[in-house]
């Protein structure tokens, strides 16, 4: 069995965190006591083989993915590879990119099929992926940087709107990435997408050859990431009001053809404190309280 | 392959780690060409008001925001410190901060503990292993079998012999258990002529695969005398299977009281006092912790002189999880019925009583001298002063049990410990975290590092790589001053 695997709930009793090796999730169900109980009880099953069977394929899920290309075998590798397909045949990706989001669907699957949920959600350091039955609604709160977690604004996702996953990237996080962007949030029907997504477009936040942002072969900072001798962005400089515009609307451009290409729905883009955003996050409110029950999106 | 990267084999994802950097976890990483473990040094911040509890996993360091916490609210705990062992030179950590107009001092250091165990109590009456059996993690002997008490089977793991006694790969494999089990991550053992039993502190054991759920609420003996009342008059008989001592109501004390009249019942085993039997089957992982599936095989033929036809028959396990009702048919043989609803209530009810089962990991280590030295230049001043009660030794932040005699020998519930507070060396040897408070005159009196003594708010202000966590509400604040427990 996976001794590795740590399964608690935390102190505050509610919310259940399962842990291995670099997964780790906070899980929130809400509903009926029994249900809640059922719903925990299948996530944790679910988990503890989750770790090794992706590595299982690891290497296969660290090369490019090709359109129309061979099809790996585990569940959660197939959600990554079906989440990464649309955007193989215009640029370089693999199925890491969507890793953290289909590893949080997957397991909020297991619940959401085995209890009576009336909300539930999976945070994968996140990327997270949400349960709502008909008339419930999330609150979201979003950080400007995930370095530093602060408020910059909060969304409200109702259970009749299409999104089921958020996810961010940039520079800042614990993936490497190609562009500049602080935090790209995105919005979308699934968490592989969004998390997938999220990473093409925090890879186009770029202002590519600008003398202020020092970049290293990914492959120089860790000898097996997917990303190779790609130019990974290690520190982004002072940059100017102009240079931040251009690199938000390189991001946007990308942002707002996936979001009419219906991949995505929403996108909130963030540099230097300069926000851009697309989709049904236009009712995304700077203004409102956090309401109870909300995700710190860090 | 950079010659200078490292592979970690902590997780299957078996990252190569270059000089500098952690893993895709940001957990281990590679020092020096070491595979080390960066936990923030974890403080304790008194907030339980907030409802909100330890922060998450893998957040990365807050930068600081500027807000001062008045000293009595913090509380830096030894997870992650450090220490200057085998050094004879100050702990890495000596804090001063004031608490209700009186001057503390917190010691904070983490110990090596090559001559530490675990004492594991196991919540179960299944038979786990006969007493000084074996117990084996990954084929390696890692402790024994101790003894049954009460409603619990105690193992002892670890100590100094399984830890650098023997071969290197037992150690290891002790040192590693240990270090999961106090991790609360779970531990797959094997008794030697025994069960296989999954543990993890604070939930229940696993017993040859089946999950145990409750403890049970008293011997079978007790049993008979806590539900005899309830018993009168709607059945004629009950038996309470127990592989310690079975109870027979009829014949038990708490029968007679009642008037319960013979039934003919014969039991197999060996007869203790009336209505309580010992040994009436082997033991095992069934019925009561009896080997036993069919209830029936501990009864001997029903006396035709006393026994008559229809007579009414329950038995039931220490925990109710087992029970069957039985009738008696023309020949006096016990025919299987289903249970009437108004012996349900009862079956029910020992069921309730029976609390959750659970195992419980206590670490138990000695402070020896060289980890004291690192708080006084006289190393035998502190243990005077744990004993005489002015000075209070916590690890993590959690209460521990001090042992009477010589010595430094603490024993602490990890469960009320902060999460992954304990560490390993390749000695093998664990690191636990252990704090030492007192008052700052005190600390002068006995000898300390005076001139090493800082302000808490100096730690603080220097917040790079601090982990700010809440205190477990059950657990009293560290920092309390001395003379206010109660």
């Amino acid at each position: 069995m996976n001794t590795r695997a740590q399964i608690r709930m935390l102190a505050d009793g509610r919310r259940l965190h399962l842990h291995d090796g670099p997964i780790d999730l906070v899980v929130e169900a809400f509903g009926v006591a029994a249900e809640i109980e059922a719903a925990y009880r299948a996530a944790a099953r679910r988990f503890v083989t989750v770790l090794d069977e992706l590595c299982r394929e690891l290497y296969f899920l660290r090369q490019p993915t090709r359109a129309n290309g061979p099809q790996p075998q585990g569940t959660i590798a197939r959600r990554m590879v079906a989440a990464v397909a649309p955007f193989a045949s215009e640029t370089f990706i693999t199925p890491m990119a969507a890793v953290a989001g289909a590893v949080a669907e997957e397991i909020l699957q297991a619940m959401a099929s085995s209890a009576v949920l009336s909300r539930a959600y999976v945070n994968n350091g996140g990327d997270i992926a949400l349960h709502l039955s008909p008339g419930e609604k999330f609150a979201v709160g979003m950080v400007e940087r995930p370095d530093r977690p602060s408020l910059f604004g909060t969304m409200t996702i109702h259970s009749h709107q299409p999104i089921r996953g958020i996810a961010t990237s940039g520079w800042r996080g614990r993936s490497f990435s190609l562009g500049i962007a602080d935090a790209a949030t995105v919005l979308a029907d699934t968490a592989a997408m969004a998390d997938a997504a999220a990473t093409i477009i925090a890879n186009a936040v770029d202002l590519p050859g600008h003398p202020h942002i020092a970049r290293v072969a990914a492959c120089e900072l860790a000898p097996d990431s997917d990303l190779g001798s790609r130019l990974v962005t290690r520190t982004v400089g002072e940059l100017k009001l102009d240079d931040i515009h251009d690199a938000l609307s390189a991001g946007l451009k990308v942002a707002e053809s996936l979001r009419v290409a219906n991949l995505i729905r929403a996108a909130a883009l963030n540099l230097c404190s300069q926000t851009r955003i697309t989709g049904e996050c236009a009712a995304l409110s700077v203004a409102d309280s956090v309401m109870e029950g909300n995700l710190i999106h860090a | 392959m950079a010659d200078d990267a490292i592979r970690c084999d902590a997780c299957p994802v078996l990252c190569y780690i270059k000089p500098g950097r952690t893993g895709s976890c940001d957990r281990y990483g590679n020092q020096d060409g070491q595979l080390v473990r960066l936990d923030p040094h974890v403080m304790l911040e008194r907030a339980q008001s907030r409802g909100e509890s330890l922060v998450p996993f893998l957040e990365k360091t807050r930068e600081w925001d500027g807000t001062l916490v008045s000293d009595a609210e913090t509380f830096v705990t030894a997870i992650g410190a450090g220490t200057t062992y085998p050094d004879y030179k100050p702990a890495p950590f000596i804090i001063s901060s004031e608490v209700a107009g009186v001057d503390m001092v917190t010691v904070v250091t983490e110990g090596i503990f090559s001559y530490c165990g675990v004492k594991l109590k196991i919540d179960t009456d299944r038979h786990l292993g006969a007493e000084c059996s074996t117990v084996r993690a990954q084929g390696e002997a890692v402790g024994h079998v101790t003894t049954g008490e009460y409603g619990s089977q105690m193992l002892s793991l670890g100590g100094v012999r399984h830890l650098t006694g023997g071969s290197r790969h037992e150690g290891t494999t002790t040192c590693d258990t240990l270090l999961n089990l106090c991790n609360g991550k779970s531990v797959e053992l094997e008794i030697e002529g025994g069960a296989k039993v999954v543990v993890e502190a604070d939930k229940p054991p696993i017993v040859d695969g089946v999950q145990e759920e409750r403890m049970r609420v008293g011997c079978g003996s007790a049993t008979i005398g806590m539900f005899a009342k309830q018993w009168f008059g709607k059945v004629d008989e009950v038996v309470v299977v127990d592989d310690h001592i079975t109870g027979v109501l009829s014949e038990h004390q708490a029968g007679k009281l009642l008037g319960v009249p013979e039934t003919g019942i014969k039991m197999k085993g060996r007869r203790s006092t009336p209505g309580r039997y010992f040994k009436v089957a082997e033991p095992g992982t069934s019925w009561g912790g009896t080997s036993i599936s069919d209830p029936l095989s501990i009864l001997g033929p029903f006396d035709p002189e006393v026994a008559r036809p229809g007579l009414r028959l329950l038995m039931v396990s220490t925990t109710g999880e087992q029970f069957a009702y039985y009738e008696l048919d023309e020949a006096l043989r016990p025919t299987e019925k289903e249970l009437p609803a108004s012996l349900r209530e009862s079956v029910i009810r020992i069921k309730e009583n029976c609390e959750p089962a659970l195992c419980t990991v206590l670490f138990v280590g000695g402070a020896g001298g060289s980890l004291r030295a690192g708080v006084t230049e006289n190393p035998v001043k502190l243990t005077h002063s744990v004993r005489d009660a002015l000075t209070r030794v916590t690890c993590g932040g959690a209460p521990v049990y001090v042992w009477p005699g010589g010595g430094i020998t603490i024993m602490v519930d990890v469960s009320r410990m902060p999460e992954s507070a304990f560490g390993y060396v390749p000695t093998p040897a664990l690191v636990a975290p252990i704090e030492f408070t007192m008052k700052l005159s005190d600390y002068a009196t006995l000898g300390g590092y005076m001139d090493h003594v800082r302000p808490l708010n100096s730690i603080e202000r220097d917040n790079e790589g601090r982990q700010r966590v809440v205190p477990r509400s059950d657990n009293p604040w560290p920092l309390r001053s001395a003379g206010s427990e109660k």
